[in-house]
């Protein structure tokens, strides 16, 4: 055999308290294309982030010796990334001279623009792109062309492996053949290539090998020809674990209403816990946005508003950080907690005990600064803050990110008691088992529902199988 | 047409305006010493300009860019006319504080704003200390240089023109020039790609500084003596001036060419409204109007270019 392009032995990562990779260990051999699938969380992209280079694993090894960006680059590992990744505000030819920094010093705008051009019309001929555009002009499908061509050309040393993480989200089913054409000669000229996408097809007839991750480990590593998509999806599903059972279907006045551009319009019962499931970024958290958009006062907060939202990145828009608790916890309450424009003290500390105990916040005064609160905890005067207003919606989006599971228990109990009493939930996550605590989950494809679960039907197999298509993008 | 040549036609369209009104207003400044004497002081504040964009083409912003303009006045008009070796050394030295502000920026992850507040009464304090009343002298060689009277065209005409080319050349078609624009474009995708950000920073900051200081030397040569208040109204002037030019706050969106324009035409504009015989009260205000106008009819290329 021979000298694989790169081996990881044993590798782990933890982010404080979640542990996204857990010994690990892949060898990409020359001339194969693996193809790696799993759910959210498996591990995918804390994978690919270490081959990368970007992320150092805490322990466990990435090829021989020191292992980083520079010297991911010089052993050729080169990687096209989900969101893309270009400067909008350059050019074609200036955004290569970003990517590789083996471009000689002069002339390097000839080089640049023949390297980029050259690969363009290897690997998607008719493409139609001026290099000396700027990439702000382009479409989404002309960026993420531009951007797999840089990856797969080179001035010097060609590249050796290269890791495609999504790579067809924005091509059309013609670029994306092409693309699958390319990467097979790619890897028949002695190239490796890593290939993650959610359209089982294009993993099953492009890669040589399929890694199935789940829950921060490989769990499958077999060549593709032992797979069908059944056994896929099953592999990436855990068979044991079966979901809640949960109440009858649920009848009555619908409380919010969204009709999306393509899919399956959107609507949410009063009293209705409604789940938005499918892989991370596929417009669940758009159509949260929508609906908030859609439903709440623009420019004067109303006396009862409408809906009101928990926010999943708590750092980035959920807490006020030099705030005490008590603050955080009554800032979305405050018209029911004043009088002629002030603030009643008296009003807004009961509110606030009245929560500390109800959700069991774990503080000896609430008068403490958010932060002396750990994560969980924090995550749970997010949800007083919303429950204690009184909107009949709660909007969520992905809010147990990064929350213990004793937190979690605490608050899908507020959350069912809550929606006994006619509130309405609507929960985007990426964790199947707080699926099972919907009454309907709608999944999310591609920025619109492919399909929608009622009671009984909602399970593990019946969302993956929803979320990653069969084919590639059916008839389009 | 380019949405850059696109953005460009603003700054061009604003200037020619401002010219034909101020000829119409006064004929007489349509004369090679009219024009000289309208447009001579564009030159330092093009130079800030430059300067004020090079940091503003890394996401940040530098408040204290008319106070280090007067510190390096005062320090060409004393040190650098009395003890020329001394003088050099001050300014490089300067220069080096500059690319270390760009290190700590990134490295505390510090908002430039506040940063460079705090250095701006650092600047002024040292110019104080320097000159602490009205004072010093030009050094003889750069007052020759700044009242040049080349053939043809007015010296201000030539050095504006010189600026935009160079700063051009430096800022659109070098590879420091790339890099320091791509990282306000995104700053992830040059971590990515293993080049240093630290230094991509500090060169930036290091370019301005140098800009700033021919900015200040500039200022000396055509006043021939300094003062420690000199080219305070210069921090907002360049970044009006960046801003005119159809340059952008965030995301690494900076024209050098249309920077030099956007400070031709705040000077012009100036002096239009004292042909106009707008009170110097009001002039600041109507100052502000002329850039709400110019800022306003952006915004309406912007809508046009986007619903293209």
């Amino acid at each position: 055999m021979q000298d694989p392009v790169l081996q990881v032995h044993d590798i782990a990562v933890r982010f404080g308290e979640v542990t996204a990779l857990d010994g690990v260990s892949l060898t990409i051999a020359p001339g194969e294309c693996i193809g790696l699938v799993g759910h959210n969380g498996a591990g995918k992209s804390t994978l690919i982030s270490v081959l990368n280079g970007g992320l150092t694993p805490q322990t466990g090894s990435v090829g021989d010796g020191p292992y980083g960006i520079a010297r991911a680059r010089s052993l050729g590992v080169r990687c096209v990334f989900q969101e893309l990744s270009l400067c909008p505000n350059l050019s074609i030819t200036e955004n290569a001279r970003i990517a590789h920094r083996d471009l000689p010093a002069f002339g390097w705008r000839g080089t640049a623009r023949r390297i980029v051009s050259d690969s363009l019309d290897a690997i998607f001929p008719g493409h139609g792109i001026d290099p000396r555009a700027q990439v702000g002009e382009l479409s989404i499908a002309q960026r993420q062309m531009v951007e797999i061509a840089m990856a797969f050309s080179s001035p010097t040393a060609p590249p050796r492996l290269v890791i495609l993480d999504e790579p067809t989200s924005s091509l059309d089913a013609g670029l994306a053949a092409q693309l699958l054409a390319h990467v097979k000669r790619f890897i028949a000229q002695g190239g490796a290539v890593i290939l993650v996408s959610h359209i089982l097809d294009e993993i099953l007839s492009t890669a040589t090998r399929i890694v199935v991750m789940k829950d921060a480990r490989i769990v499958a590593d077999r060549p593709a020809a032992d797979f069908t998509q059944g056994s896929l999806v099953q592999a990436m599903g855990s068979s044991a674990k079966e979901l809640t059972a949960r109440r009858a279907q649920i009848t009555g006045d619908d409380a919010l209403r969204l009709t999306l551009p393509h899919g399956l319009p959107f609507h949410a019962r009063k009293g209705e816990i409604v789940g938005l499931s499918g892989l991370g970024g596929h417009g669940q958290t758009r159509m949260l946005l929508a609906l908030h958009e859609a439903h709440a006062p623009q420019w004067w907060p109303a006396a009862t508003p409408a809906v009101t939202f928990v926010a999943g990145d708590r750092r980035l828009n959920g807490t006020f950080d030099l705030w005490s608790i008590l603050k955080n916890m009554t800032a979305a309450a405050l018209p029911d907690l004043a009088r002629h424009g002030l603030i009643r003290p008296t009003a807004e500390a009961t509110q606030a005990a009245t929560w500390k105990d109800r959700i069991a916040i774990r503080t000896p005064d609430l008068q403490n600064p958010i932060l002396s609160l750990s994560g969980g905890n924090q995550q749970k005067v997010l949800f007083a803050r919303a429950l204690a207003t009184r909107a009949p919606v709660v909007l969520m989006d992905d809010p147990m990110r990064g929350v213990d599971i004793g937190t979690k228990q605490e608050v899908y109990r507020i959350i069912r008691d809550e929606a006994d009493h006619g509130r309405t939930f609507v929960w985007y996550s990426t964790e199947m088992e707080e699926m099972g605590l919907c009454d309907r989950v709608y999944v999310f494809r591609e920025g619109a529902i492919v399909a929608e679960l009622v009671g009984e039907e909602i399970s593990e197999h019946a969302i993956l199988a929803a979320s990653f298509a069969e084919s590639n993008r059916g008839a389009a | 047409m380019t949405p850059d040549r696109l953005r460009l036609l603003v700054p061009v369209m604003a200037l020619v305006a401002l010219l034909a009104g101020v000829f119409w207003m006064q004929p007489r400044a349509a004369s090679y010493t009219g024009l000289n004497l309208l447009l001579n002081l564009a030159v330092p504040i093009a130079l800030a300009t430059i300067a004020q964009m090079l940091i503003m083409a890394v996401n940040d912003l530098d408040l204290s860019m008319g106070a280090f303009v007067s510190f390096v006045a005062c320090v060409t008009a004393t040190f650098l006319n009395d003890t020329p070796a001394l003088g050099l050394l001050i300014l490089a030295a300067a220069i080096a504080v500059y690319a270390g502000l760009g290190v700590i920026i990134h490295l505390r992850n510090l908002p430039s704003i506040v940063v460079t507040l705090g250095m701006s009464f650092v600047w002024t304090g040292l110019a104080v200390l320097i000159l602490p009343a009205p004072g010093g002298s030009s050094p003889e060689w750069l007052r020759t240089l700044m009242t040049v009277k080349p053939p043809l065209a007015p010296m201000a005409i030539f050095a504006s023109v010189l600026i935009a080319i160079v700063a051009h050349l430096i800022v659109m078609r070098s590879t420091l020039g790339v890099r320091i624009r791509a990282l306000g474009g995104n700053e992830r995708t040059v971590a990515r790609s293993g080049t240093s950000i630290i230094a991509t920073r500090a060169a930036a900051y290091a370019l301005a500084a140098f800009f700033a200081v021919l900015a200040g030397m500039a200022l000396v040569g055509l006043a021939t003596s300094a003062d420690a208040n000199i080219a305070l109204r210069y921090t907002l002037l360049s970044i009006a001036g960046v801003i005119l030019g159809g340059g952008e706050f965030i995301g690494g969106r900076v024209s050098p060419i249309g920077a030099v324009i956007g400070a031709l035409t705040l000077t012009l504009a100036g002096s239009f409204l004292s042909f106009l015989r707008i009170s110097p009260d009001w002039q600041i205000g109507a100052q502000g109007a002329i850039l709400i106008l110019v800022l306003a009819l952006r915004l309406l290329f912007n809508r046009l270019e986007a619903r293209r």
